[in-house]
């Protein structure tokens, strides 16, 4: 179980976040949304000690400020944002990265099963600089899962977190990530993302955490924290939920909070 | 290449894999290195033949007094400096375009090298107002300790002023590395401006660099720091190549971000300084060769670090071995030779790249 309790952060003597407290377990996805700038981001890149933070950061009980990088790099892999690479690695280089924190030496076909888990079967000896922006976000995910591919190792529960890992891939592959991610927690893993589409949100997660203003709104499951009143708070705009059969899910229009001229 | 087989035997090549190539690239270099090592040995001014000199050792004959101190105590030591001073060069600019995350950084971009000139300039024109105890016992030591303290300065200085709160910015290092090498060559100016003629005949000749002053003296002096260096960097190869994905990614795979910078930092000060103080400013060796490999085996730093060490000793032997056949029996600089091959040369890898280069 992760929890994060009381978390502050300042950037630039400005307080981005103001005690937000979560707990994930694992075995489900927890989903960080919120309108830009609310701290979705600020709080992910806190969790993983990407930035200075008061508050404590709990993995199973234990203090990750006092846990060797080493170690919680056998817990937890981290999928960032945007990533520019130096120099010029082949995808392949890019994906084996991530087997360099995994304990015992792995199968030697594992770089090549982690592409093709993300669709880029056959793309190992394409250069990354030369690869399209969703191409290289697969790329990255699939060295994130390399360095975490069992979802349940001897510690216990292994993490991703996901910086926006869908945010420039077509809606086939969001579809198809997404769906690995929730198979990588139907497995006992952990999965943390910052989501901009609420309804990916609303269709994969299991925790939602809404953040608005560098607080959190609402934290619980989706149908509870993605309705009409709290939705329109945090973003500022008339928003109305839906449910569509023929199971109730929770989708949103943009249509709806139009407004008409 | 047959231990490259076997060793890659085992694993079938993957597309986009390098590891085999490099490794063949590895035995090849060492056989070039060994081969520019032996014609080093055998030629030079004089016309001393390696080949009649060994044929009667082997046949138990003594060799002449004036054979044995060419070949011993002028090409071997020269050799012996050649090797390592292209090793330290080649090698501490890979490790610190690893650092940088840059292809272009280079210890004589970021002031290292000025900073060991300053001190090596200081040496030359103040050294003789020391206090006469302490210059004597330095002796041949002062300029080469000097300069080794210089760049090891200039480095510490560097460090501290990009680095706050434990985290190294690699813009401030680069734009200060800039700055503070504009003074330490500011300095160095009115240094030499100071300077009388018999002075600046030697500041000249340092500063194009060369290693005709080699003797067993100078690589004692500096061999152990480039030593120590060299055996640094494969604890270093790894966390470079996580390092290329940025340093918050290379410390969410377990690297100890701070930590490694701290040796890369101190292995890049040491080889250079090192290499200054004997050899002066020999360009472009730490940034032509391993771009070089790059183009060739790619950015694994693994295999990078050890064929760097490995180009760089064979080039510059290479270059030591044209700078003094070419207008024997003088010579040039060798800064001069590695200058002219290697210019163009970087030109042309730049004009071949122009779109692919990322600074």
């Amino acid at each position: 179980m992760l929890s994060a309790a009381d978390i502050h952060v300042d950037l630039a003597g400005a307080p981005v976040l103001r005690g937000v407290s979560l707990t994930a377990r694992p075995g489900g996805m927890t989903v960080i949304v919120g309108p830009n700038g609310s701290g979705k981001t600020t709080l992910l890149r806190a969790l993983t000690q990407d930035l200075p933070c008061r508050g404590a950061i709990r993995l199973d009980g234990d203090d990750i400020a006092y846990m060797p990088g080493w170690r919680l790099a056998t817990r937890r892999a981290v999928l960032p944002q945007a990533s520019r690479i130096a120099f010029p690695f082949t995808v392949l280089e890019i994906v084996r990265l991530g087997l360099m924190a995994a304990g015992s030496p792995p199968p030697p076909g594992r770089a090549s099963d982690a592409l093709a888990r993300v669709g880029l079967a056959g793309f190992e000896g394409r250069f990354y600089q030369e690869l399209s922006g969703g191409e290289q976000q697969r790329t990255q995910l699939a060295r994130v899962l390399c360095q975490v591919w069992e979802p349940v190792g001897p510690d216990g529960a292994r993490w991703l977190f996901l910086d926006e890992p869908v945010s420039s891939l077509d809606i086939g592959h969001q579809i198809e990530v997404m769906d690995r991610m929730a198979d990588y927690a139907a497995r006992g893993g952990g999965v943390i993302a910052v989501m901009h589409d609420l309804n990916l949100t609303a269709m994969y997660a299991d925790q939602v955490i809404l953040l608005a203003a560098g607080r959190c709104l609402a934290a619980g499951p989706p149908a509870e924290v993605l309705t009409d009143d709290l939705l329109s708070r945090a973003y500022g705009c008339a928003l109305r939920v839906n449910t569509a059969p023929p199971a109730p899910a929770t989708f949103l229009l943009p249509h709806m909070a139009r407004r008409v001229g | 290449m047959a231990v490259a087989d076997l060793a890659g035997a085992r694993l079938r090549p993957v597309a986009g894999d390098r590891d085999r190539r490099a490794r063949r690239v590895m035995l090849a270099l060492i056989a070039v290195l060994g081969a520019v090592s032996v014609l080093s040995l055998g030629t030079g001014a004089s016309g001393t033949s390696l080949w009649a000199a060994l044929g009667k050792l082997a046949r138990g004959e003594e060799i002449g007094l004036r054979e044995e101190v060419i070949l011993f105590d002028i090409r071997l030591p020269r050799l012996a400096m050649g090797a390592m001073v292209g090793a330290a060069l080649a090698v501490s600019g890979a490790v610190m375009q690893g650092l940088f995350r840059n292809p272009l950084a280079d210890p004589g971009l970021v002031g290292v090298g000025a900073g060991a000139g300053l001190g090596a300039i200081c040496a030359i024109v103040l050294g003789a107002a020391l206090p006469f105890a302490l210059g004597d016992t330095l002796g041949q030591y002062l300029v080469p300790v000097a300069a080794f303290f210089g760049g090891w300065a200039t480095t510490i200085l560097l460090y501290r002023l990009s680095t706050s709160r434990g985290r190294t910015s690699v813009a401030v290092m680069l734009l200060g590395g800039i700055a503070l090498g504009a003074l330490a060559g500011a300095l160095s100016g009115i240094l030499i401006y100071m300077a009388d003629d018999a002075q600046l005949r030697d500041l000249t000749f340092w500063g194009l660099g060369s290693l005709a002053g080699a003797t067993w003296d100078k690589v004692l002096v500096a061999g152990p720091l480039i030593a120590l260096a060299l055996a640094a960097t494969p604890f270093l190869a790894r966390a470079l190549n996580a390092l290329a994905l940025g340093e918050g990614p290379a410390a969410h795979l377990g690297i100890a971000v701070q930590r490694m910078k701290n040796i890369s930092i101190l292995t890049v000060a040491a080889a250079t300084g090192a290499a200054v103080a004997v050899s002066g400013g020999i360009g472009f060796v730490g940034i032509v060769v391993p771009h070089l490999l790059r183009l060739i085996t790619g950015p694994d730093h693994r295999y990078l670090l050890v064929n760097s060490a490995l180009l760089g000793a064979a080039l510059l032997i290479a270059a030591d071995m044209i700078a003094r056949t070419v207008i024997a029996p003088a010579e040039l600089p060798i800064g001069i030779v590695t200058a002219t091959l290697g210019g163009p040369f970087f030109l042309w890898i730049l004009l071949r790249n122009r779109s692919l280069l990322d600074l």
